[in-house]
C-alpha cells in the first residue's frame, strides 16, 4: 500500500467524556422499577404481620402491619427516588456515593419480604426469629471466611474452605460421639481442620503446586473420604459413632432477655461466643499487632518481607494451618449445634459461599463477618418463607442465597484489591 | 557497634553450573564510598545478595571486623550491621512508611502489639537529620520514587546499619534526584557508615567513589581510583577498547512527514497517561523523548503503534491518519517499531533467531506463497541479517530467548530495519545492553537517520538522549514540557525531566 495516497482523516478521533460507570445506576433504576410494579401495583392484598419481640420477652414491642399493596407502592418509590438520585448523580459524572445501594438493598430486601409475607398462606412473620436463625446459618460461614481471611492476608488461596468445614464436622461428630463430649468434638474438629489446611500448606508452598487446584482436590477428597467412613462406619452404627449430642446454649442472665439483640449476642452456644471472639481476635491480631504487620507483609510482598529476616514459607504454613482450624470449628458447628448427626456432604457448599463472603468483605475479618451474616439471612429467609408457604416455587427460594452471593460479590463490591501475593508461591532468589 | 570493615574472601556463587561470582576478594574500609562497576549481568547484585544473606555462597568466606561470619538470612546480615537498599525497592505499597520501616524489627508493647509511635519518632529523627523530608503516616505507594527510596535507607539506618549497599540505586531517579542521592551518600559517609555503591553509570561511579572495583563476567577485574577517565573505566567493563562518544555528522532534517497533534491517551482510572501532547519530525531527525520512567513514555509509543486504547487527537505519516488503524496497518504504513520491552514484546523467545527476523513480513513474499512458508528464503535472510547486525549466535536456529540481552536487541533492530521504513520508533534501544553492543546500536540509529527515515527515540537514559538526539522532548506525568534542540545543558533538562519548564517556571 502506499501511504502518500490515502487523504488525512478529518481531525481527531472524538470519544465522549469520561463519566463514571453507568452499572449503578442503571441497575438501581431497573429493580425499582420491577420493585414499583410487582410489589406495589400487582401485590398481594392482604396485610402482612411482622413481629418484632417474641412472647416470652422481657420487653414486649408491637407488631408491625404492613399492608402488602400499599406497602410495596411506598417501597417502590422510596427505591425509585434512590435510583433517581443515582441517576442525577451520573449525569453529574459522578459516583454514587458507597452508603446509596447500600440503603436500596435493605429497602429492597425489606419490601420484597413484605411481598412474599402478605402473599403466603400465613401472613406472619417474627422478625427476631428471622434474624437469630440468620446469625445462627452464619456461623460456619464467618468461620470459614475467616479461615479464608487467614490464608489469603498471608498470599495462600484457600479454595479448600469446604473441604475444612466437612473434615470439622465429621471429626466433630465421630469424636464428640466417642467420647461422649462435645466439647472434645470441638476441639478434634479444629484438629481435622487444621490437618486438611497443612496438606494444601505443604502442597502449595513446598511443592508450588497450584493452588487452586491443590484446594479443589483437597475439597473432592474430604468429600470422598467422609462420604466413605460415613457410608461404612457411621450409618451401621449410628449409637457408636453417630450421636454426638449438642453443644449446650449458654444464656447469659439478664442480656439474653433484650429483644432482637439478645437471642442474637447472648443466647449461643460455646461455638457461637468463639465466633464473635474469633472476628475480633483476627482484626486485631492482623491490624494491631507485629504478627499481622507481618502476615500482611508476607502476603503483599513477600521478597520485602524475606529482606528483614521474615521466615516467608513457615509464616505462610502457619497461618494456613491456623485457617484451617478455625474452619474446622466452624464444620463443628454442623454436626453439634445445627443438628445433632453427620451426614453426607453435610457442608453443601457453605464452604464456597464463605469464599464469596471473604471477597465480598474485602479480605477484611470484619468485612467477611458481616457478609457471612448475609448470606446467612438469605438461607434463613429461604427456609422461613417456605414454611410460612409463600406463592413463590420452593426452588427459586433454594436459589436465593446464591443469587444473593453472585449479586453481592459481581456488583456491589467493584473494584476491591486482594492481598497482591495471594496465590503465588514465594521462591527465593 | 562503632565502625565496620568488611572483607569478601574467594567468593563464588554458581547457580547450576553457570558462575555469577567466581573466586571474588572485596575489602570495604569503614568511612568508604566503595563502589562496584560493572555491565548488566556481571554479578553485582549477586555478590551484593551473597553479602546480605540472601544467597548462600559456594565458596568463600565472609570477614566482618575480620571475624568470619556466616550469614544465614537477612537478618543475620542486618544484626551484623549491613544494611541494603534493592535496585526493585522491598517496600509494602500499601503499608505506610512507617509500617515498612517497622516491619521485622516492629517496637512492640505486651503481647505483641505495635507501639508504632516509637517508630514514628525515629522516622522523624532520622529524617530531620539528613532532611529527607518523609512523612511516617503517608501510604508508600503514593510516594514518588525518590522519597520511597529514602525509606529503604531509613530502613537501614533505623537498624544501625554501618554498611549500606546501594544496589544500582540511581537507575529509577531524575538527575536531579541524583544528585540528592550523591549528597545524602557523602552525608551518610561523613557520619560513618561505609557505601557499597552498585552502578553502571560512569558518571555518578566518578563523582563519590572513594574506590572503585570493577567486576566482568563474575570476576574482579581490578580497582581503579576515580580519578580514571570514563574511556579507562569503560574499556575494563567491557574488556577490550570501547569509544564513548558516537561522533554522528549533524542532522539534515528534508521534509516534516511524521506529525502528532494533540495526542491523549486516557487510562483506566480515568487521568490522562499521555495528555495533549503534540511534535513533529522530519525525514533525517532523531527526535529522543526524554523522561523518568512511568510518564507516559510507553503509552505514546503504544498509542502510535495502535495497541493502546482510548486514544484521541491525531498521528499522521505521509498525510495519511494512523491512528484508528490496526496495527498491521500501521505497520505496513512503513512504521519500524523496537519496543521498549524486547522479552515481552519484541521477541518469541523460544523461536529461533531466524523466525524472529520474519516476524513481521512471515506472511509475505519472499517468505510465503498461499498458506506456506518458504524456509529456505528465511533462512537465507536469517544468514544476511545475522552478518549484517553482527548478532552473536550459535546458529540461526538457536531459540532468540537463549541470546544475551545486546544480541536479542539485534535481532529486534535487524528486523525492524529490515523493511523500507517512513519512520522508525525505538522505545530503550539500549535497555540492558551491553557498552559493545551499545555503540553498534547507535550507529544503525544514526545511519538509519541518514538515510532519511524520521526517527523517534525514547529512553529514560538522559546520557543515551543527549548522544544519539537532533531534538529533544521531555515528557512528565503524560505533559510535554518542551522540545529543545541538541546541546541543551544536562541540568536543563533534569529540571525538565521533573517537570520544570525550559524557561523556569514550573509546568506541573
Amino acid at each position: 500500500m502506499s501511504a502518500t495516497t490515502t487523504a488525512p482523516k478529518s481531525g481527531s478521533t472524538a470519544l465522549p467524556a469520561f463519566r463514571p460507570s453507568m452499572k449503578v445506576p442503571l441497575s438501581l433504576g431497573i429493580l425499582a422499577l420491577i420493585a414499583l410494579v410487582f410489589f406495589g401495583f400487582l401485590g398481594p392484598d392482604q396485610t402482612a404481620e411482622m413481629k418484632i419481640s417474641d412472647a416470652g420477652d422481657a420487653v414486649a414491642v408491637p407488631a408491625l402491619m404492613i399492608p402488602g399493596q400499599v406497602g410495596g407502592v411506598v417501597f417502590g418509590i422510596l427505591l425509585l427516588a434512590m435510583a433517581a438520585y443515582s441517576i442525577y448523580l451520573w449525569t453529574q459524572g459522578e459516583r454514587s456515593p458507597k452508603w446509596l445501594p447500600i440503603a436500596f438493598a435493605v429497602v429492597f430486601v425489606f419490601a420484597l419480604l413484605v411481598w412474599i409475607v402478605a402473599g403466603a398462606r400465613q401472613p406472619s412473620i417474627s422478625l427476631a426469629g428471622l434474624v437469630a436463625g440468620s446469625v445462627t446459618l452464619a456461623v460456619p460461614l464467618v468461620f470459614g471466611s475467616l479461615s479464608g481471611v487467614l490464608c489469603e492476608r498471608v498470599g495462600v488461596v484457600n479454595i479448600a474452605i469446604e473441604g475444612q468445614l466437612l473434615g470439622g464436622a465429621f471429626t466433630a461428630a465421630l469424636v464428640a460421639t466417642m467420647t461422649g463430649s462435645p466439647y472434645i468434638g470441638l476441639i478434634a474438629a479444629a484438629a481435622a481442620g487444621a490437618a486438611v489446611s497443612m496438606v494444601l500448606a505443604v502442597f502449595s508452598i513446598k511443592y508450588l503446586v497450584n493452588q487452586i487446584i491443590v484446594g479443589v482436590v483437597l475439597n473432592v477428597l474430604v468429600s470422598g473420604l467422609t462420604g466413605f467412613l460415613y457410608g461404612t462406619l457411621m450409618v451401621p452404627n449410628k449409637e457408636q459413632f453417630n450421636t454426638p449430642g449438642r453443644l449446650d446454649i449458654l444464656p447469659i442472665p439478664l442480656l439474653s432477655d433484650i429483644p432482637i439483640i439478645g437471642p442474637i449476642l447472648f443466647e449461643q452456644s460455646i461455638a457461637g461466643y468463639l465466633m464473635y471472639i474469633a472476628v475480633a481476635v483476627v482484626w486485631f491480631g492482623l491490624f494491631k499487632t507485629r504478627w499481622g504487620l507481618r502476615v500482611r507483609a508476607v502476603g503483599e510482598h513477600p521478597q520485602a518481607a524475606d529482606t528483614l529476616g521474615i521466615n516467608v514459607n513457615a509464616t505462610r504454613f502457619w497461618n494456613v494451618t491456623l485457617g484451617g482450624a478455625i474452619a474446622g470449628i466452624g464444620g463443628a458447628v454442623f454436626t453439634l449445634v445445627t443438628i445433632d448427626s453427620f451426614t453426607k456432604d453435610i457442608s453443601g457448599g457453605r464452604g464456597f459461599i464463605a469464599l464469596a463472603a471473604l471477597i465480598f468483605g474485602r479480605w477484611n475479618p470484619i468485612g467477611a463477618f458481616l457478609a457471612s451474616l448475609l448470606f446467612g439471612f438469605a438461607y434463613n429467609l429461604q427456609s422461613i418463607l417456605g414454611i410460612i408457604g409463600t406463592p413463590v416455587p420452593s426452588q427459586f427460594m433454594a436459589m436465593l442465597p446464591y443469587l444473593v452471593t453472585i449479586f453481592a460479590v459481581a456488583g456491589l463490591v467493584g473494584k476491591s484489591r486482594p492481598p497482591a501475593a495471594s496465590g503465588i508461591p514465594y521462591v527465593k532468589g | 557497634m562503632g565502625v565496620v570493615k568488611l572483607e569478601l574472601k574467594g567468593i563464588s556463587k554458581a547457580f547450576g553450573t553457570f558462575y555469577a561470582n567466581q573466586d571474588i576478594d572485596l575489602v570495604v574500609e569503614s568511612g568508604q564510598i566503595h563502589c562496584l562497576l560493572g555491565e548488566n549481568g556481571a554479578g553485582k547484585s549477586t555478590l551484593m545478595n551473597v553479602l546480605y544473606g540472601l544467597y548462600e555462597p559456594t565458596a568463600g568466606q565472609i570477614l566482618v571486623n575480620d571475624q568470619p561470619v556466616n550469614f544465614r538470612g537477612p537478618g543475620d546480615a542486618m544484626a551484623a550491621g549491613i544494611g541494603m537498599v534493592h535496585q526493585h525497592f522491598m517496600l509494602v505499597p500499601v503499608f505506610t512508611v512507617a509500617e515498612n520501616v517497622a516491619l521485622g524489627a516492629e517496637p512492640t508493647s505486651f503481647g505483641g502489639v505495635l507501639s508504632m509511635d516509637e517508630t514514628r519518632k525515629k522516622i522523624r529523627e532520622i529524617s530531620d537529620k539528613y532532611g529527607f523530608d518523609v512523612d511516617p503516616d503517608a501510604l508508600v505507594e503514593d510516594l514518588p520514587v525518590g522519597v520511597q527510596q529514602r525509606v529503604e535507607i531509613i530502613k537501614a539506618l533505623v537498624r544501625e546499619a554501618k554498611v549500606l549497599i546501594l544496589d544500582e540505586p540511581t537507575a529509577v531517579l531524575t538527575p536531579q534526584e541524583t544528585d540528592e542521592l550523591l549528597d545524602i551518600m557523602r552525608q551518610l559517609k561523613a557520619g560513618g557508615t561505609s557505601i557499597v555503591f552498585i552502578s553502571h553509570k560512569l558518571r555518578e561511579v566518578k563523582a563519590v567513589s572513594d574506590v572503585i572495583t570493577v567486576i566482568r563476567r563474575g570476576k574482579v577485574v581490578g580497582d581503579a581510583p576515580p580519578t580514571a577517565s570514563a574511556t579507562e573505566l569503560a574499556s575494563m567493563m567491557v574488556g577490550r577498547p570501547v569509544s564513548l562518544s558516537l561522533n554522528k555528522a549533524p542532522a539534515q532534517p528534508k521534509e516534516t512527514t511524521f506529525v502528532v497533534e494533540n495526542l491523549t491517551v486516557r487510562a483506566a482510572n480515568g487521568t490522562n497517561v499521555v495528555d495533549g501532547i503534540s511534535f513533529d519530525i522530519a525525514q533525517g531527525e532523531i527526535l529522543a523523548v526524554a523522561g523518568v520512567q512511568g510518564n507516559g513514555q510507553t503509552e505514546l509509543t503504544e498509542a502510535i503503534l495502535g495497541v493502546q486504547e482510548h486514544v484521541t487527537g491525531s498521528v499522521t505519516l505521509d498525510g495519511k491518519q494512523l491512528l484508528g488503524l490496526p496495527v498491521k496497518e500501521v505497520l505496513r504504513s512503513g512504521v519500524g517499531f523496537v519496543p521498549e520491552d524486547r522479552t515481552v514484546d519484541g521477541l518469541v523467545g523460544p523461536f529461533s533467531v531466524a523466525e524472529n527476523l520474519v516476524l513481521d513480513l512471515y506472511d509475505q513474499a519472499p517468505f510465503a506463497s498461499g498458506i506456506s512458508m518458504k524456509p529456505a528464503k528465511v533462512a537465507e535472510h536469517a544468514k544476511a541479517k545475522i552478518e549484517e547486525f553482527d548478532i552473536r549466535t550459535p546458529s540461526a536456529g538457536s531459540a532468540a530467548g537463549t541470546l544475551s540481552g545486546g544480541n536479542q536487541q539485534k535481532v529486534v533492530m535487524a528486523r525492524e530495519l529490515s523493511r523500507p521504513l517512513r519512520l522508525f520508533i525505538a522505545s530503550q534501544p539500549t535497555r540492558g545492553v551491553d557498552v559493545g553492543s551499545i555503540e553498534f546500536l547507535h550507529k544503525r540509529i544514526v545511519a538509519e537517520r541518514d538515510v532519511g527515515t524520521p526517527v523517534m527515540i525514547v529512553s529514560t537514559e538522559l546520557d543515551e538522549v543527549i548522544e544519539l538526539a537532533d531534538r529533544i522532548a521531555v515528557l512528565y506525568k503524560g505533559k510535554l514540557v518542551g522540545i529543545v534542540p541538541a546541546g541543551t545543558p544536562r541540568d536543563t533538562l533534569g529540571l525538565m525531566m521533573a517537570g520544570v519548564g525550559p524557561e523556569g517556571g514550573s509546568d506541573d
